[in-house]
């Protein structure tokens, strides 16, 4: 009888199609749009994620996220390195500067300034140059994104592409000299601004004068030291507020979370795919089964029991989810790799496949049941209307 | 089984539809004995209860009231899976619109009540084949239903009802749905290959053409059997 019921399905190839298509647009529209979605939550912290080597990050207790900068006194450093625990503490400097093009317009960028000896927290990946070319004076190092566009030269022919920034290059941050040492590539953060690192000094030479420059104190734990004790000691000892690298993801996303629109776009945008998809597949996959009533009605005739009937039609449900969802996560996944290099944010965990794996089934779940109590309800008799 | 029963024994059968409030009396007091190795014709004209009288003896509706005993077994006080069972070994249909399942081939057809009935694919299959050869379509068996005319189709039909060997065949306007020739050469062979001693054929039809292939001849009329004539010439023929 599986075979029948296989043969039912795919005998009628426009309605087949038009299930399995409308299952393949539900699962891509709840993979793809929450893989958005949560590849832009991760943008929030993804500079907490390319500054891996420290295990906690200390800052003022009134920021809510990475880019939220209250800035300490310098002598929280030194507060810091002596609480017990601590293998090492290193200041960052984090804040927006203008700088000024070769062609005179300004731009502005996400300005890292790194410990001047030990150059932690540097970027994840250098394409050209080295971490240790910053010590070469006036040196900077520059997102490759932000070269090719935010801070490539403008061609002098008009209509012609520009020319990305490069090692040698001259800038000006806030009227001082910086000269391009090194391109980097790190991971895209939400504003997409040029990411520009050099030390931690120059850096305080380009900020504007300020009493406090430092945004941030990284913390390397002794090895076998408790995280959670150490920053809790932090806390006591400094009033400032100490994070691990998780946490502090936690808080970064969960204030985009709480404080953007994204959430709730994206959730609108899943809500609607589930409810597209679950009318198209589950409409067409009912109208299916009303068009074969006749069918289930001479099986039924024949003897077939309920008991059997119900498990075609779960079996024809099953074909159809499981090749929408494939089609569909499978588009996902090939949407995800054409788009990996663009600005588009992507990100698609297993626990995704999961959670639309998971609405598929509900959808073919709901279809298999109103054609199930349609064919259970049905009379035999039927079979002998014209 | 009791040989001296009938295949059919209907006492008093009456269907009341209501469909919304509104009754309809389909079947009013239904007295009919049906004999195995018979051709039985149900007549008469539209609405008078026919295909309702064949629903209830086939097994696959309910009477209000009175008996209908198939085989000396009453239907409705057997449980559903013995019911389900029971049409499954017992009876085989063949309907005015031919009701095969377009998704299947002929041979694939025709094997459904034997697959029903348990037996597996491979060998419901070549079982279907050899009684689509007494049909005369052994060379369609891979044809779907949309390939064959509606002769063709109606023999696909009468295979799948004889595939496995029940003791009644119900059949409602087999012939309906068919132009003269064809629905001639359809009686002559289902009379030809579905007749058998331990066997009774219950066909309803107001095709009047058809009626010298019947046995009997019940006339109904608003829900009653109003006479049984009995086909002279025919059984005259055979005896
Ligand atoms: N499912 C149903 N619900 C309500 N009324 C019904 C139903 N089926 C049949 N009837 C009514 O019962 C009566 C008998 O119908 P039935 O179909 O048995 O007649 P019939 O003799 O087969 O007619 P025809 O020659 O047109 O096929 C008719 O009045 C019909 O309208
Ligand atoms: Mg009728």
């Amino acid at each position: 009888m599986n075979q029948i019921a296989i043969k039912m399905l795919m005998g009628d190839k426009g309605k087949y199609l038009g299930i399995v298509l409308g299952l393949t647009f539900a699962s891509f529209v709840m993979t793809q749009q929450p893989a958005i979605f949560l590849g832009l939550m991760a943008r929030s912290y993804s500079f907490i994620s390319d500054t891996g080597l420290p295990d906690v990050w200390v800052m003022d207790p009134k920021v809510q996220f990475i880019d939220d900068i209250k800035p300490l006194q310098e002598t929280q450093l030194y507060r810091v390195r002596g609480i017990s625990g601590v293998e090492w503490a290193m200041p960052l400097y984090k804040g927006l500067l203008k700088a000024r093009l070769s062609n005179g317009t300004f731009q502005t960028c996400n300005v890292i300034g790194l410990d001047d000896t030990t150059l932690i927290g540097g970027p994840p990946i250098m394409l050209e140059g080295s971490l240790e070319d910053l010590r070469r004076s006036d040196g900077i190092i520059v997102d490759i994104d932000g070269a090719t566009d935010k801070l490539a030269k403008i061609s002098d022919q008009p209509g012609a592409a520009k020319i990305p920034l490069k090692v040698g290059d001259n800038l000006e941050l806030n009227d001082r000299r910086a000269v391009v040492v090194g391109i980097s590539k790190v991971t895209r953060t939400f504003q997409s601004q040029p990411v520009v690192y050099t030390t931690y000094s120059r850096a305080k030479n380009y900020a504007p004068r300020e009493r406090k420059l430092l945004s941030f104190v990284l913390v390397k734990a002794k090895p076998g030291q408790n995280l959670q004790e150490l920053t809790r000691r932090i806390r006591d000892n400094t009033g400032l507020v100490a994070y691990t690298n998780e946490e502090f993801k936690t808080v970064t996303y969960e204030y985009f979370l709480h404080n953007t629109g994204i959430p709730i776009n994206f959730g609108v945008s899943v809500l609607l795919g589930f409810i597209v998809g679950a009318a198209i597949a589950g409409q067409t996959f009912y109208s299916f089964t009303l068009e074969n009533l006749k069918q289930f009605g001479v099986l039924k005739a024949m003897g077939t029991s309920n008991w059997v009937l119900l498990r075609m039609i779960l079996l024809q449900a099953l074909l159809v989810e499981t090749l929408g969802y494939g089609l569909g996560v499978g588009l996902t996944a090939l949407f995800g790799y054409a788009m990996r290099n663009t600005i588009l944010a992507f990100k698609f965990p297993w626990q995704l496949l999961i959670f639309t794996g998971a609405g598929v089934s509900i959808i073919c779940a709901l279809a298999a049941l109103i054609s199930i109590l349609k064919v259970i309800r049905l009379e035999p008799a039927i079979v002998f209307k014209s | 089984m009791n040989e001296d029963k009938p295949a059919v024994c209907c006492r008093n059968v009456t269907k009341i539809y209501d469909t919304g409030g509104q009754k309809v009396t389909a079947l009013n007091g239904i007295n009919l004995d049906i004999a195995l190795g018979e051709l039985m014709m149900l007549v008469g004209p539209s609405g008078c209860g026919k295909t309702t009288l064949i629903s209830i003896i086939a097994g696959i509706l309910d009477q209000d009231s009175g008996s209908c005993e198939l085989f000396g077994e009453n239907l409705l006080t057997m449980s559903s899976q013995r019911k389900l069972q029971f049409r499954a070994q017992n009876i085989g249909f063949v309907f005015q619109a031919f009701n095969l399942l377009p998704a299947l081939n002929a041979a694939e057809n025709v094997s459904v009540p034997l697959i029903i009935n348990g037996v597996k694919r491979v060998t419901a299959e070549k079982k279907a084949i050899e009684v689509l050869e007494k049909v005369g379509l052994g060379a369609r068996w891979r044809s779907l239903p949309a390939q064959l005319s509606g002769g063709q189709q109606q023999r696909v039909a009468i295979a799948r009802a004889l595939v496995h060997n029940p003791r009644l065949i119900v059949c409602d306007e087999p012939t309906s749905a068919l132009d003269h020739t064809s629905g001639m050469n359809i009686m002559n062979l289902f009379k030809a290959v579905a007749l058998q001693h331990d066997r009774a054929l219950v066909v309803v039809t107001h095709d009047a053409r058809i009626f010298e292939f019947a046995d009997r001849i019940a006339e109904m009329d608003d829900g009653h059997v109003v006479q049984v004539q009995t086909n002279q010439p025919l059984v005259a023929q055979r005896h």
